[in-house]
């Protein structure tokens, strides 16, 4: 009886730890595995070097077989958010919700309020939208006033030796195999991705940003 | 008969009730309208650069970490960050940046992702460093080199890299530059 609760309680906490690894995916017990989970973002200068591009990937792991069914949460507000004055704070949002089969975009502008709460500002900034690219069909992006947008399933960019480094923290292994083995490979994510001019997010040299996701109360 | 008939005039009294309610709504302007983005939305996630949270956060405090703004981080997780990297290699002293451990971890508690707007964007590419993060950039193996490789980054070599050095799938030159899934 000890033994197993003891046996059990190890499982659990091995799980956890094990889980609880990856670029962000799955990274915490309230939004692990949910529709707001965000597994990654990325920013990096455009095709056109005039243009920077911001990528959010959501809801991790999906399997091919279930990619035709995952779907965006039309609860859930994807922000962008853009430092331009290396505070840490945010001066300008991209905010991404979908709504019937579009994913529709505001911004960017200036929230509204700082903090963990925001509305959708779709009474005051320039709001654009694209068509959710399903499953299986060619990529759909929609181009207006020098940015583009997407939204849809896309193989998941992110790649590590996920397991390994579980065992690793665990204490079951003391280094990395080599080669190692890509636990992402295969696997699939909601992906939301943003091109604009770089005039549009700021004049200095660089800029801060990081991506929020919230539910609707 | 009495009773009946006060349940009749409840009844209609209700029906009226409902009736007139029913009329009320139909003050709201009707017909084609768009979608509707009322509403108040909460913080639920957040990230800035990779596996941050995932690294130096322990499992009581992921939660709190992902409703902590940017610019309340540093006060409330750079000191448990110290405490997350000397676990994790308990000979750090410092790393390739030749950053300490107060430095580095100041550095990461923070948790935004620094993009140039005028130059090469990368975590990592073996010259230019934290200026954005591109598709391809071998994100996990720049921190693990930063965690555990030393000054030198030749600590600790089986542990400084994972292996896995590249995507499964091969990324577009165009928008929107992910791959097609699986």
């Amino acid at each position: 009886m000890k033994k197993s609760k003891i046996l059990i309680g190890a499982a659990v906490l091995t799980i956890a730890g094990f889980f609880a690894i990856a670029a962000d995916h799955i990274d915490a017990p309230a939004v692990a595995g949910g529709t707001s989970d965000i597994t990654d973002i990325y920013a990096f200068q455009g095709e056109d070097n005039n243009n920077i591009v911001f990528v959010a990937n959501v809801q991790g792991l999906i399997s091919p077989a279930d990619t035709d069914a995952a779907a965006f949460d039309e609860n859930v507000l994807i922000e962008f958010n853009i430092d331009n004055d290396l505070d840490a704070v945010a001066d300008l949002v991209i905010q991404a919700t979908p709504r019937d089969g579009k994913m529709y975009f505001f911004g960017p502008i200036a929230p509204s309020q700082s903090g963990l709460n925001s509305t959708i500002l779709s009474s005051s900034a320039t709001m654009n939208d694209v068509d959710i690219t399903a499953y299986g069909a060619n990529a759909i992006v929609e181009t207006n006033n020098g940015m583009s947008f997407f939204a849809g399933p896309r193989d998941d960019p992110f790649f590590m030796d996920f397991f390994r480094y579980g065992d690793i923290i665990a204490g079951d292994e003391t280094m990395f195999s080599d080669p190692g083995t890509d636990t992402f490979a295969g696997t699939n994510v909601m992906s939301i991705v943003v091109e604009l001019p770089k005039a549009m997010v700021g004049s200095g040299d660089s800029v801060n940003i990081w991506v929020e996701s919230k539910r609707k109360q | 008969m009495k009773f009946n008939n006060i349940k009749l005039a409840a009844i209609a009294l209700l029906v009226s009730f409902s009736a007139y309610n029913c009329s009320d709504d139909d003050d709201t302007p009707t017909g084609p309208t768009g979608p509707n983005f009322t509403g108040t939305y909460a913080q639920e996630d957040q990230m800035g650069r990779p596996a941050i949270n995932t690294v130096f956060v322990d499992m009581e405090d992921k939660d709190a970490f992902n409703t902590t703004i940017p610019s309340n981080q540093n006060a409330a997780f750079q000191s448990k960050f110290e405490a997350k990297l000397l676990a994790l290699n308990p000979g750090y002293t410092t790393n390739a940046l030749t950053w300490d451990a107060p430095t580095f971890t100041g550095a990461l508690a923070t948790d935004v992702l620094t993009v140039s707007l005028t130059g090469t964007t990368t975590f990592f590419d073996g010259t230019n460093v934290l200026t954005g993060r591109a598709l391809a950039d071998d994100v996990i193996s720049t921190e693990l080199l930063l965690i555990f490789g030393g000054p030198m980054g030749t600590d600790n070599p089986g542990l400084s890299d994972d292996n896995v050095d590249s995507n499964d799938k091969a990324f577009l030159t165009s928008f929107p530059y992910l791959a097609t899934p699986h």
